[in-house]
């Protein structure tokens, strides 16, 4: 393997595998890229962080060919680059594994890695040379991958592998992962992570784009952070601390854990009992969940994705109909035959902040005016009677938009033009200015840039100082245990059990995560 | 849809005439081609269309059809549903009018059995993108197919019914009796005449007036109703209905009881308006080319009134180039007319990218991803 690098390199003597020099990249009157210069160091592993917007992605489109720089110059390995589109890049060893898997989902993993890199006419004589490639590539890297199963039916954390094979398998030398750890659970990370240890010691280069300070610090080697377009800082990590790399990303000091004070919690707004959700595949998603939820309390929900939150939110703000047990707020009881609908659940002050605020939060084709009435189109100050008034909309959106600091004030402006945390501050402006008893809120910071995390976290925690009820689910357990009065722990759609957060660790979350009861795992603490 | 790049008067005003002006260049080239002058051509199809007496009101009169049934495809595809049943809702919209007329006719008022007889094409109208929405909705055939299927069986039906129950006794044509005397929308030419103008004898009727109202009535339900609101939201997306509890199975049988009732109004203008009793093959191809009309007028009442208005004059300009050259027959005037759809249709496209240069300049094209 290590020969086969000196060979790729051209003998070069460049101890950097991508030099960037004073690159320049405008988009109308957006500088997104204003002159950026990089230097990733060969067989290091390179984090680059910045906020959403902060032009991490279009550098790395950049490097990877998608886009042509307007000014400045790239060499990799020592050699100059000019890009005209993703294969030339791809011809010099760069490899990028997106964010949103590139994967035919119904091809097998095999089918996948060798797409666009077949061979020649006959299939067959290709994907038993690449079956051989591959298997040499596994056991190199620890890139455990069965290459016969069908895509979608494999785990996140498996399609990313094929991501990254797919990539070897084409020769990258210089691997770009951007924001890889997106939809992983925190063991699929950890073993992201030692994949990538394993190619960092076979020689490979690796730029790893994020914006979760606590993997830059865990993984990386050297760290650049990018502001508005322009490289602000780069230093070793071990020189450097989050609250450093936060300050530098914002250019203003960030509170990273919001500060909280605790409050007797009131009394109890809504009730689940013995609750069961069957899904499509006749597959219980959600099983017996009993709890309380008080007014004036976040209980978060933590569990590794899939295993419940999502149809637990689903199933209490009325969208899916339950299959057993039912549910009581204030004197309303739901179950399988009294059904709920999302509208009743809006009546009696339930509001929903959804996981997926792009195909569910918010409409993107609208614009922002027209989507922040969604499900509370029927408010009569928006019109009367039948017709509704888009100017009073505009208004009304305008001032949300004032009062949680969305940019760009823009009414007019389409959903899909805001960028990720802008977007959700639309989507929880909308929930919550229709002050709700209890509020549902799936991964609230999915996506989103520290600074808007801030502005959510005081917001959530605010709703929950005045006395209402939230429901936190969120993959992100750091998330749950800065905001959260309790925490309940879901696993294959089973309550593991409610940890007060005082008493609760990392740990101990952990396990129950992995479907340990609470009573064993909090024996083990001892 | 996905949002232009293009500033707004480039996308809803050049591109539409650029494509127009191509269709009308190839077809101009394939008349010099059989040997006629393409330019005489084209001037005595205009004058067949707006100068001639009459000849506007010829034009009005087609563009009625297509605007009902553009309107049709225009709110369905604001559900992104495309409704390809027009033809067949405006027959069954035909026979609402005849069984109304025929059943109603000089035992209540002239105005109020005329009044029936309207909501009669569009309830029968309805009824017909009911049952293909319901089975969308409800049981998830496709709408294509299933409107498709139901041009058949309406076309079916009407042929049983007028070649057998319906059908005018003493003769041999498939039509039913006329409607008893009175009970038709009355003649814009003879409106005009008692108003002191003389614009020459055509069927245009009052039906273009209801066409007009109706423009107005799905501009106000799809961007200023809470129903319209709905209808959009489902049409982009699901799962944000969903999630606002807008139940889009209902949605989607309401949008195609709309849009089913639109093009069987179309069958006002042919039925009520002129023919006065209810004849076979009436709708005659203009539910199928509403969905050119709806997509040319980028599903916009005001844009489908012009593109109605295209399509009217080249229905009526088409005939006057038949009457006038030996050469060009019927056939040509539909080959002028496929052109058209060819390029404003299935090619709306194909300027975008030279405009896109043209008027951004720089590689917006691709533009960054979610940073």
């Amino acid at each position: 393997m290590n020969a086969d690098i000196s060979k790729q390199n051209g003998g070069s003597k460049s101890p950097f595998a991508v030099e960037i020099k004073n690159i320049n990249k405008s988009f109308g009157s957006v500088h997104a890229n204003h002159e950026i210069s990089l230097n990733v160091s060969l067989g290091t592993i390179h984090g680059i962080i910045g906020e959403n917007g902060a032009g991490k992605s279009t550098l790395m489109s950049i490097l990877y060919g998608f886009y042509k720089p307007d000014s400045g110059e790239i060499k990799v390995h020592g050699k100059a680059a000019y890009f005209k589109q993703p294969l030339d890049a791809l011809k010099l060893g760069i490899g990028m594994v997106h964010q949103h898997f590139m994967l035919v989902p119904n091809f097998t993993a095999l089918e996948n890695i060798v797409l666009g890199a077949e061979g020649k006419t006959g299939l067959n004589k290709g994907l038993q040379n690449a079956r051989k490639k591959l298997e040499e590539l596994k056991q190199a890297y620890g890139l455990e991958v069965e290459l016969d199963s069908v895509t979608e039916d494999l785990p996140v954390g498996i399609q990313q592998r094929i991501e990254i094979l797919k990539a070897l398998y084409r020769g990258a030398r210089v691997l770009i992962l951007d924001e890889p750890t997106g939809v992983l659970t925190p063991q699929e990370t950890d073993q992201l992570f030692e994949i990538l240890l394993a190619l960092k010691s076979e020689g490979v280069t690796i730029l790893l784009i994020t914006h979760k300070l606590h993997e830059v610090m865990a993984i990386t080697d050297e760290v650049s952070v990018m502001r508005q377009g322009k490289m602000v800082g780069n230093t070793l990590t071990k020189h450097t601390t989050p609250e450093m790399l936060a300050e530098q990303m914002v250019g203003r000091s960030v509170l990273v854990n919001t500060k909280y004070e605790l409050q007797s919690i009131g009394k109890v707004v809504l009730s689940v009992n013995k609750l069961g959700v069957v899904d499509k595949r006749g597959f219980d998603s959600l099983k017996n969940a009993t709890f309380d939820l008080h007014a004036g309390e976040i209980l978060g929900v933590a569990g590794i994705a899939g295993n419940g939150q999502s149809e637990l939110l689903s199933v209490l703000s009325g969208i899916t109909l339950p299959n057993a047990g039912s549910f009581k707020i204030e004197e309303y009881l739901f179950d399988a035959k009294k059904n709920p609908s999302p509208r009743l659940m809006r009546e009696l002050g339930v509001s929903h902040v959804p996981e997926d605020r792009q195909a569910e939060g918010l409409v993107l084709q609208f614009q922002a005016f027209e989507s922040v009435i969604l499900g509370y189109e029927n408010n009569q100050k928006l019109g009367s009677g039948f017709l509704t008034k888009p100017d009073n909309i505009q208004e009304y959106c305008s001032q949300l938009q004032e009062s949680f600091d969305v940019r760009p004030q823009n009414p007019r402006l389409y959903s899909s033009q805001f960028s990720g945390g802008n977007q959700q501050k639309l989507v929880l402006s909308r929930e919550i200015s229709s002050v709700p008893k209890i509020l549902l809120v799936g991964q609230p910071t999915r996506g989103v840039d520290i600074g808007a995390i801030e502005f959510i976290h005081e917001t959530l925690i605010n709703m929950r100082n005045s006395g209402c009820a939230i429901l936190l689910v969120s993959v992100e357990l750091e998330e749950i245990l800065t905001l959260s009065d309790r925490i309940l722990v879901i696993n294959s759609g089973e309550i593991m059990g409610i940890v007060p957060r005082i008493t609760a660790t990392k740990s101990m979350l952990g396990k129950m995560m992995a479907g340990i009861p609470f009573e064993d795992a909090k024996e083990d603490k001892k | 849809m996905q949002a232009s790049r293009l500033p707004r008067y480039v996308d809803i005003v050049l591109i539409p005439i650029l494509n127009l002006l191509t269709a009308l260049f190839v077809a101009g080239i394939i008349i010099a081609i059989i040997g006629e002058n393409p330019f005489t051509a084209l001037s005595v199809m205009l004058k067949g269309a707006f100068v001639y007496k009459g000849g506007l009101g010829y034009t009005l009169f087609y563009t009625t059809n297509f605007i009902f049934t553009g309107l049709a495809v225009a709110v369905a595809f604001h559900a992104m549903l495309f409704n390809i049943g027009g033809e067949g809702q405006a027959a069954m919209g035909g026979l609402g009018i005849g069984l109304v007329a025929l059943s109603l006719g000089g035992l209540l008022p002239i105005l109020v059995v005329i009044f029936l007889a309207v909501l009669g094409s569009a309830l029968f109208g309805a009824i017909w993108g009911i049952i293909p929405g319901y089975l969308q909705a409800k049981r998830g055939s496709h709408i294509v197919i299933t409107t498709i299927m139901f041009n058949f069986i309406a076309s079916a039906i009407m042929v049983w019914l007028l070649a057998g129950m319906l059908m005018a006794p003493n003769q041999m044509s498939p039509e039913t009796v006329s409607f008893s005397d009175g009970v038709m929308l009355w003649q814009m030419h003879e409106i005009f005449n008692k108003m002191g103008f003389d614009i020459g004898r055509s069927p245009l009727n009052l039906s273009f007036v209801i066409a007009l109202i109706c423009c107005l009535f799905v501009w106000l339900l799809i961007w200023r109703t809470r129903l319209g609101y709905r209808i959009r939201a489902t049409g982009f997306s699901l799962k944000a209905s969903t999630y606002a509890g807008y139940r889009p199975e209902i949605i989607i049988i309401v949008t195609m009881a709309i849009s089913g009732g639109l093009a069987g109004m179309m069958a006002v203008n042919e039925i009520l308006g002129v023919q006065h009793r209810v004849i076979l093959n009436f709708t005659s191809g203009y539910g199928f080319t509403g969905i050119a009309v709806a997509l040319m007028g980028r599903n916009h009442p005001v844009g489908i009134i012009f593109a109605s208005l295209l399509f009217g004059a080249l229905f009526q300009g088409g005939a006057e180039l038949d009457f006038e050259f030996q050469t060009i027959t019927r056939d040509m005037v539909l080959m002028i007319q496929g052109l058209i759809i060819l390029f404003s249709g299935a090619l709306a496209y194909m300027f975008n990218p030279v405009l896109e240069k043209l008027f951004l300049r720089d590689d917006h094209l691709i533009g960054p991803k979610n940073d």
